[in-house]
């Protein structure tokens, strides 16, 4: 039994030979999306921000397509216990967003502005100081990334983040997924810890975060360490605000007001 | 020497059966928890920690607690203590189990609880967490059992225990320090972000477990013909008393702190656990039961006529136990959660099938302090070996 060693690097001179050809025939016939849309090469980022234009964010449905992209593309369970609920982008009002901002005398409306929070993918993030497992760990690119096959579910993640980004799964999430699952990302477990992941599934191919994609230009997305960037050009031309940034964790949504 | 524990009266049997009931119950709902998630607690994305991280919490206190024996006795030749030494090394061994059992039961995926050693992680705390309590539980049971066994042979110990005994003095503070380590670190979370949090669970803890080894004493002495002596008893007392006096004034800098800062976020927990927030308030009865235990309890520790009296020092003891297992098995890690980062109020209070299962770790602690105080006794009223105490 077995093959003799020609036979072997036959199979194997042409297996990487196809392997090779395959991945040149992709990057021919598919060229990076990514440059094609964004002028700067995504994948080559320093540093990943987001800057969301609060002023841009008119009605009801401006907040609900951003959120409604992120559950579609993550399989993001509706979870009916309102209490245990996941969440990885979503409403809350000025208030409580920048709880140590509270001026007695606002703008009309801002108290109860409605702003879109998620995961800040802080330059210090506490959550990955306190993983365990190093299930929760910073790219290089500066993603704040979850492995959910290493979480063991202590939440020691979610008592380290100021701003409340985590959820973790309290059931079998698959329950609660009602539409078409996406087959593009995994579902989660029952007992893990997940978040924003600044869609890397999609920047990996060259695409925007869905919710930036889905925000008709409101948000913004790019490399913070490239001044020609969009996000820099935009924190260049309009002043911002983060949230928390006396804790030192150094948040990476900016928020234009 | 195990075989002592598998004798006994007919009570004694009667006791574990308690006992075993109690674990098979918490048992029976850990499954449905397994099975389930923890969907099944009264947790939730705002207050992630509850009963069982509290739990935990408190008990890695009455573990060092034993600390209090072991170093008058084997640092300042406190010769009354002798004879209970074993009692607070059993004490501790038994703590640990229900910490380790409390931590197991609260994270999501137990099957891959080994990735913490499979990825050790030097930056969290809950990863030394976990080395300093294991370390800790094997210190006790080698240091316990080798002198019991001596003790039974009317030997010395082994000579190399000495300087694990030397070890584990520092080694109990050390547990509750890096237990403290675990909320005093959080950039975000007011209540627990306090230079004081693990002089604070010191105190508390020098408070509590001496309070439950007098408690204990007093049940066997009652129970058995044991007696760990009135000389060890008041000396014992006296500990709890500094220690109860430390823990008030503790609690005290913290509130000084929080209200003359008049920080706003400093401010809310202490509000919501003495008078409620924004009409949130499941832990304001608890509190104040919490002070008023503890303060009276003090009292009985201070005066003259009670702190003789051993009846008074029963009702001191179960004030002190009572008033720490609320501020620290109960209020602490909830209240740390209130208000959330997004300033929401979300209360929690733990279902039945999760004080279920805590009762039932509760009582498997109890069903392993049981054995070891048997054997323990066993060999110290057993007329065949010569007790050197």
């Amino acid at each position: 039994m077995g093959i003799n060693r020609r036979e072997f690097l036959r199979i194997s001179g042409i297996a990487s030979l196809w392997g090779l050809g395959g991945r040149a025939a992709f990057e021919i016939l598919k060229p990076g999306v990514l440059e094609a849309q964004t002028r700067e090469p995504l994948s080559k980022a320093k540093k990943w921000a987001m800057v969301i234009d609060t002023r841009k964010f008119k009605g009801e449905e401006d907040f609900q397509r951003c959120v409604d992209a992120c559950i579609k593309a993550h399989n993001i369970p509706k979870v009916t216990n309102v209490r245990q609920e996941i969440k990885w982008i979503w409403k809350e009002q000025y208030e409580n967003a920048f709880p140590d901002d509270q001026n007695q005398f606002l703008p009309e409306g801002m108290e109860h502005k409605p702003f879109l929070v998620l995961c800040n993918h802080c330059t210090n993030p506490p959550c990955v100081r306190v993983c365990p497992t190093q299930a929760t760990f910073k790219r290089p690119d500066g993603i704040v990334m979850m492995d959910y096959h290493r979480c063991i579910g202590c939440r020691f993640c979610m008592a380290g983040c100021p701003y409340g980004s985590r959820s973790f799964n309290w059931r079998d999430p698959r329950k609660f997924i009602k539409e078409n699952t996406n087959l593009e990302y995994p579902t989660r477990s029952k007992g893990v810890v997940e978040k924003c992941n600044f869609c890397e599934e999609r920047i990996a191919k060259g695409l925007y975060p869905a919710c930036v994609e889905a925000s008709n230009g409101a948000m913004a997305f790019g490399d913070l360490d490239n001044p020609n960037s969009e996000v820099r050009k935009l924190l260049k031309e309009n002043y911002s605000i983060r949230r928390k940034p006396s804790l030192g964790t150094q948040p990476n949504i900016y928020y234009l007001v | 020497m195990f075989e002592k524990a598998l004798t006994g009266t007919r009570n004694y049997f009667a006791w574990l059966i308690f006992l075993l009931v109690f674990i098979g119950i918490g048992f029976a709902c850990y499954l449905y928890q397994y099975q389930e998630g923890l969907g099944i607690t009264g947790m939730g994305r705002d207050v992630s920690w509850g009963f069982y991280i509290a739990q935990f919490t408190f008990l890695v206190g009455v573990a060092a607690s034993a600390v209090m024996l072991v170093l008058p006795y084997y640092l300042h030749d406190v010769k009354v203590f002798g004879k209970i030494t074993i009692l607070g090394e059993f004490l501790a061994i038994a703590s640990v189990v229900m910490c380790i059992l409390f931590v197991t039961v609260d994270v999501g995926y137990p099957n891959r609880l080994l990735n913490l050693i499979l990825y050790p992680s030097p930056n969290s705390i809950l990863f030394w967490d976990f080395i300093v309590l294991n370390v800790y539980l094997l210190l006790n049971l080698l240091i316990g059992w080798n002198v019991l066994t001596a003790e039974r042979k009317a030997v010395a110990p082994p000579t190399w225990v000495k300087p694990l005994i030397y070890l584990s003095i520092p080694w109990a503070i050390s547990i509750h320090t890096v237990t403290a380590f675990l909320y005093a670190g959080m950039p975000g979370r007011h209540f627990w972000l306090t230079a004081i949090m693990a002089v604070r669970f010191l105190g508390s803890a020098f408070a509590a477990g001496p309070a439950l080894l007098i408690l204990l004493a007093l049940l066997l002495k009652r129970l058995t013909p044991f007696d760990a002596g009135q000389e060890a008893l008041n000396k014992l007392r006296n500990i709890i008393t500094y220690a109860m006096l430390a823990s008030i004034f503790f609690v005290l800098l913290e509130i000084f702190t929080a209200f003359y800062s008049n920080i706003p976020g400093h401010k809310h927990a202490f509000q919501y656990l003495f008078f409620g927030l924004e009409g949130h308030g499941k832990y304001v009865a608890w509190t104040w039961i919490s002070v008023v235990a503890g303060i009276g309890a003090a009292f009985l520790l201070l005066l003259p006529i009670t702190r003789k009296n051993n009846a008074w020092l029963v009702a001191a003891c179960i004030g002190v136990f009572g008033s720490l297992w609320i501020e620290k098995g109960l209020t602490l890690v909830v209240t740390g959660f209130v208000p959330s980062p997004l300033e929401h109020i979300t209360e929690y209070a733990p279902t039945l099938p999760e004080i279920f299962i805590a009762l039932g770790i509760w009582a498997t602690g109890f069903l392993v302090l049981t054995l070891l105080y048997k054997i323990a006794l066993s060999v110290k009223l057993d007329p065949n070996s010569a007790s050197i105490h």
